[in-house]
């Protein structure tokens, strides 16, 4: 009988080949490949210093690989290395088509503007230019990531971490990124509110049908997020799979370790 | 019959890198196969490979050799070389796995629990909600525990609730690990009537079930695992 085909037709969103990234004498990525389908969730776990962050980087265009390519899937259906398209495009991919959320809140917001603008900047950058429009979708936001629509004029220095976090991730969502990526959301949380968080990202992710790449070196984050795992290891990909395949039954001997050295709470 | 799982010389061995490199065969050359409206129970002693089966058969276990050949919309699906994606699809679709133990989302109340493989096929929320009560009514959670997340409940409720997730989507086939292994005589009896009802509607189930006499009334054929060959029931 044939195969199903109707999943495996659709054209990557991204599609990453052979990439390389070195600081002086030590290899940060090596030889990187994958491809991220729409609608699919990629974590990339590994312990601190593993590449994860800069693999990160350099697919969202923050840093130019040594060698390797990333290629896109444009909004007119053609895929484009990344890297090749000119400065100003680059960026207005970057703030309209992606999002990038930082582990620490400060690095994605700005601070000294009030919570409504952070929500509202991202949309004027997509075109919005009426003020009572703005004003509602940032309310809108606000709620969605269940900050009281009273904070909306408030300066987000005066939020708490978990707060900021969320207002992040609002200022990512609002412009409708098809592409997000994520660097340990989670990692400068305490317990108690990272769970709220987690909710509340794994609930936008299914409404929007968004397609990420997160990094985290948290399995559980991983397995509540992530439809994939990639797991480095020195700037290698050593295993990659299924989320629950990789976590449950993992073939390499640094995924055994990683998968046999979470307490159990 | 209509045949909806049948595997090929299926092998799984788990090599424990950080244990001395040991490695342990648990599965070798298992056939086996599974018509629509079937049980398959399978059995032998603890330790035999049951649970191991039951998990590389969907997909979770990556096996060391053989084919899992398992029938979805209309096409056969290896589920030991199928693309991620496509072993998401037929999970989605196709294939429930039901254990004894409900892997809890902080947050997410009982009723959310219970209608996401709904959610997850398109069907609307109102009508998911509505269908996951009814399920959850079915094994007898009380409704003031519908909105509530399942972490504070007892490890029966909390498995209750994961039962209720696993049928409510009605699967063509089902993998049950224990489902009714920590449930009291009443509520052991109301899991085994869904078990029942969705043999009648045609689903292909293979189950592990310890209780000998609940196994005897569920299971239509057996299979022991450490023989790896069929035999009558």
């Amino acid at each position: 009988m044939a195969q199903p085909q109707t999943v495996l037709d659709e054209p990557p969103l991204l599609d990453v080949e052979a990439l390389a990234k070195s600081y002086g004498a030590i290899a940060a990525c090596r030889d990187v490949s994958f491809r991220l389908w729409p609608g699919e969730v990629l974590g990339v776990v590994g312990e601190s210093g593993s590449g994860k962050t800069t693999l990160l980087n350099c697919l969202a265009g923050r840093l130019r690989p040594d060698r390797g390519s990333v290629r896109y899937a444009m909004r007119d259906g053609r895929m484009a290395d990344i890297f090749e398209l000119p400065e100003p495009e680059r960026r207005l991919l970057a703030r309209t088509d992606w999002g990038f959320v930082h582990q620490n809140p400060r690095d994605g917001l700005r601070l000294r503007v009030s919570a409504g603008a952070n929500i509202g900047e991202r949309l004027m950058l997509v075109g919005a230019r009426h003020y009572g429009n703005i004003r509602t979708s940032a309310l809108d936001w606000l709620e969605r990531v269940e900050i009281e629509r009273s904070r909306l004029d408030d300066l987000p220095a005066a939020f708490s971490g978990g707060m900021q976090q969320r207002l992040q991730i609002a200022r990512n969502l609002v412009s409708r990124p098809r592409l997000v990526f994520m660097d340990e959301p989670t990692g400068s949380l305490d317990v108690s509110v990272q769970a709220r968080l987690l909710d509340l990202l794994r609930g936008l992710v299914a409404d929007l049908g968004l397609s990420a790449v997160i990094v985290t070196h948290d399995l559980g984050v991983a397995r509540l997020l992530a439809h994939r795992l990639m797991v480095m290891r020195r700037g290698e990909v050593v295993e990659s799979g299924l989320t629950d395949q990789v976590l449950d039954d993992p073939q390499h001997p640094y995924t055994q370790l990683l998968a046999a050295s979470v307490l159990q709470a | 019959m209509r045949e909806m799982i049948r595997t090929v010389g299926l092998a799984k061995s788990f090599v424990l890198h950080n244990q001395g490199g040991v490695r342990l065969d648990v599965l070798r050359g298992v056939d086996l196969s599974v018509a629509a409206g079937e049980f398959l129970a399978l059995t032998g002693p603890s330790g035999a490979g049951k649970s191991t089966l039951l998990r590389t058969i969907y997909a979770n276990y990556r096996p060391s050799a053989g084919h899992i050949l398992v029938r979805h919309e209309g096409t056969v699906v290896d589920m030991a070389a199928a693309d991620p994606r496509l072993v998401i699809e037929v999970r989605r679709r196709t294939m429930g796995y039901v254990s004894q133990f409900l892997r809890v989302i902080p947050r997410v109340a009982a009723r959310d629990v219970a209608a996401e493989p709904l959610r997850a096929l398109g069907v609307a929320p109102a009508e998911a909600r509505r269908r996951a009560e009814e399920m959850l009514a079915r094994v007898a959670i009380p409704e003031r525990l519908w909105p509530l997340a399942p972490a504070t409940f007892s490890g029966g409720e909390q498995q209750r609730v994961n039962i209720a997730r696993g049928f409510v989507a009605e699967y063509p086939i089902l993998l049950l690990d224990e489902p009714t292994a920590s449930l009291d005589a009443d509520n052991a009896a109301r899991v085994a009537g869904l078990i029942d009802e969705a043999r009648a509607r045609g689903a292909a189930i293979v189950g592990i079930v310890h209780d000998d006499a609940l196994r005897r009334r569920l299971a239509t054929r057996r299979f022991d695992v450490s023989r790896k060959e069929p035999i009558a029931a």
